[in-house]
């Protein structure tokens, strides 16, 4: 029997920036049109996790009045500092020396989770219907190919797959255009991209994984409006990342850590490597006698325009970080997310308007801001594959003085789950004992992000092959689940793959890492997932 | 038949609670909020005598600021047919509350009143005791099993000792266990249609009754951190353990 099916003009997948952005564009462009949001979250926000220094200008293009509206973008960023760490010592970069992609004295800092929240007020307001906690769990296609909208996931369904009392059969929702938008690694982005091989002749995705840890601090450490980033220790010269450190609001702290995960030894645990940037005189200074408050974790995208897919294909399109806008050397991805958003909405409206395909998409996004700038900041990020040092000196030059105007474009040459090497290759690496004061474990960490999933439901983390960890990872890799995972989803015990579901935070970072691609993250029963407040 | 449920507005149960700094309460700024659990159970109990057919109508109930009518919208969403929000911006006692809905009750006079057994966030298990007590209706607590018959119904109590079956007169308060079932999930069109069913709005303080707090709340805090366990050699050290370090033999 046929599933129960609703109609749209246009279905959204994902209530993040680029999705709200594009509902509400829409809405503003045509106020007829029917359009849903589906949201896995338990509410928007739940699972929006960033810095973040927000740079307006497609919120400007978007909603100019937000300040009187009572958007929730109120710290002006007032102050800015780039430190080079080691391990006891830190050098501070001149601000005028940094390129002027890493300067921020006209950006606010925010919680996206916040503005989202916002975004979605204004939205329901100009008539957009969103729905948290239904995720979008299937893709459907027409017999010509093009695509027909989602699927819900089917709700109460025990964990063999039968179903219990409470079964509650998936919706289709049928639209005459789809977008994707649920940020990066998003699964179903993932199966489109893989279906009109989007990626064709694009080099290999990039991805990190970022942490965030919210504070409160006490009030002679807090300077509203600063914003920090540091590069160096504790990571080696060969591992890309870097921290941030915000001074928001009502004494908090937004600090965190970003990794590129190219990185190569099996040993290294992200979320520790975060625990232990925390003890650095530098920052130790900051939050002691502070609290923390909220931890998150989400895997973001890195590998920019030489990545990039093709945003569109018959019946859909694939935008902000599903599609993988982030601007690396800026660290802000919100900003080209929306502006993707707000491209999609016009691409839409002229495509309905005028019986036409969305190849417009193409050349319209070329045509924006976004794309100059992902184009001008294209060589970065891989030139931090020569190491630190080298990434840095071609960085200033790339970027000061010939401002990414340089006639050639770097490769990313691999993709991630390549990068690592035998466990037997490599040094193991020691981390330190949390304090439980400033440093903590993974199991206090994951009870502050408030994730849960319905218990005795199919395990949303799936095996290609289920006796490959053992058999293959453990051997080789010493299953490095164990550590990439930052809340610790993944154990061996005794010569057992044991995967606590219940934990995800929905990161992806298994999907990306496995070094045999054997998991495959899939959505679980609505609602389930953490429950971010203002991350 | 008609059955009146009452549901709140609380923190998710999945949201670990942090104390303001000052003590005066705990923090709910960008605080995931749900229904209290055990309203679930009591919509869903309701929803169930409807489909089954004893039941005409369903009508949710809260008491709290604008956006508790999310927590009637949800209701309405699982199958109750209309909803009234109580509006109130400051937090109102157990006896006020009851108060509050005994002006419900006698406004829209039910059969049956449904509420959770407790409220997570302030744990009181007052609200529907009170209520039976100034209605001077039978009431019915803790309630894992409910079977309606004509003018009474049984009822099965979770107690201490096990299990309890009660038979009680009609018109009664309910107050539902956890136990009683397993909430369904609200569909999309049901959610959808949700949003055109009518939501009444009163204001807590034109009902006429006094809602006065009566308790003054002097500090919040954090429970004590729990320490590590230590490992003892000898039952000998852990008796003396038990009796002067921790005193409890």
């Amino acid at each position: 029997m046929a599933r129960e099916a609703m109609e749209y003009d246009v279905v959204i997948v994902g209530a993040g920036p680029a999705g709200l952005t594009t509902a509400i564009k829409l809405k503003q462009l045509n106020p007829d049109l029917n359009i849903c949001i589906l949201e896995k979250g338990s509410e928007v926000g739940a699972h929006i996790l960033s810095g973040n220094v927000f740079e307006t200008r497609a919120l400007d293009e978007l909603l100019p009045m937000w300040e009187k509206e009572g958007a929730p973008i109120k710290i002006k960023v007032s102050k800015e500092k780039f430190l080079f760490l080691g391990k006891n010592k830190s050098f501070s970069w001149p601000t005028w020396l940094l390129p002027p992609v890493q300067k921020n004295h006209k950006n606010y800092i925010i919680s996206l989770a916040n503005l989202c929240r916002w975004l979605a007020e204004q939205a329901e307001k100009l008539g957009v219907e969103i729905f948290p906690g239904f995720p979008a769990s299937e893709v459907l296609y027409n017999e010509n190919g093009s695509i027909k909208g989602v699927a819900t996931l089917d709700m109460g369904l025990d964990k063999n797959g039968n179903k219990k009392d409470t079964y509650q059969e998936g919706m289709e929702l049928h639209a005459k255009v789809t977008v994707f938008a649920e940020g990066c690694r998003g699964h179903l982005g993932k199966e489109i991209i893989k279906r009109y091989n989007l990626d064709n002749g694009k080099n290999p995705q990039q991805y990190g994984i970022g942490f965030k840890e919210i504070w409160e601090v006490n009030e002679n450490q807090h300077k509203e409006g600063m914003v920090m980033h540091t590069t160096g220790w504790p990571l080696d010269k060969k591992t890309y990342g870097g921290s941030f450190v915000y001074h928001a609001e009502k004494k908090q702290i937004y600090i965190g850590y970003v990794i590129g995960l190219d990185y190569k030894n099996p040993y290294l645990s992200p979320f520790d490597e975060f625990q232990r940037f925390k003890t650095h005189p530098e920052i130790r200074k900051i939050l002691e006698g502070g609290k923390r408050i909220a931890f998150g974790a989400r895997a973001l995208i890195e590998g920019g325009i030489q990545s990039l897919p093709k945003m569109y294909m018959p019946g859909g399109l694939l935008i902000g970080c599903d599609a993988g806008t982030l601007n690396m050397p800026k660290i802000k991805g919100s900003h080209t997310a929306m502006k993707s958003g707000i491209i999609a909405a016009e691409t839409i409206f002229e495509s309905i308007k005028n019986k036409t395909d969305l190849s417009i998409y193409e050349k319209k996004f070329r045509q924006s801001w976004a794309y100059k700038e992902l184009y001008e900041a294209r060589n970065v990020k891989p030139s931090f594959s020569w190491g630190l040092i080298l990434g840095i000196i071609f960085t200033g030059l790339d970027q000061i003085l010939f401002r990414g105007k340089l006639p050639f474009t770097l490769k990313h040459k691999h993709a991630d789950h390549k990068s690592l090497e035998f466990a037997n290759k490599v040094k193991k690496i020691e981390y330190p004992k949390p304090d439980g004061k400033l440093t903590f474990d993974k199991t206090s960490s994951v009870f502050l992000t408030g994730t849960n999933h319905a218990e005795n439901q199919p395990v949303h983390l799936k095996l290609k092959d289920p006796n490959l960890p053992i058999n293959y990872t453990l051997k080789e890799y010493d299953e490095p689940a164990q550590r990439y995972c930052p809340v610790g989803v993944y154990e061996v015990q005794e010569e057992r793959f044991v995967i606590n579901s219940q934990n995800c935070i929905h990161c992806k970072t298994c999907d990306i890492k496995e070094p045999s691609q054997n998991i495959t993250w899939v959505t679980p029963e609505g609602g389930g997932g953490p429950k971010y407040g203002n991350m | 038949m008609k059955i009146l449920v009452a549901v709140k507005r609380v923190i998710d149960y999945n949201v670990q609670i942090r104390v303001k700094e000052d003590g005066s309460g705990v923090n709910t700024d960008n605080v995931k909020m749900s229904t209290n659990p055990p309203d679930d159970n009591a919509i869903e109990e309701a929803v169930k005598l409807k489909e089954a057919g004893k039941v005409k109508e369903i009508v949710a109930v809260t008491v709290g600021e604008e956006k508790a009518q999310e927590t009637v919208r949800k209701a309405l969403a699982v199958g109750a047919d209309r909803g009234i929000h109580v509006k109130a911006d400051s937090y109102i006692e157990p006896l006020g509350i009851a108060k509050i809905l005994k002006k419900v009750v006698e406004k829209e006079k039910p059969d049956l009143v449904f509420l959770g057994k407790q409220a997570i966030d302030d744990d009181c298990n007052q609200t529907g005791q009170m209520l039976a007590a100034i209605l001077n209706w039978p009431q019915g607590t803790f309630t894992s099993k409910v079977n309606l018959k004509e003018k009474t119904l049984e009822i099965v109590r979770e107690i201490d000792e096990g299990l309890e079956t009660l038979e009680i007169n009609l018109p009664a308060v309910v107050t539902c266990d956890l136990r009683l079932n397993e909430p369904r999930f609200a569909s999309l069109p049901n959610i959808m249609k949700a949003k055109k069913k009518p939501i009444d709005q009163m204001i807590a303080k034109d009902l006429g009754v006094d809602i006065t707090n009566r308790i003054q709340q002097l500090k919040v805090e954090e429970p004590p951190k729990r320490k590590g366990g230590i490992k003892v050699s000898s039952v000998a050290e852990l008796v003396s353990k038990l009796k002067n370090e921790a005193k409890v033999i």
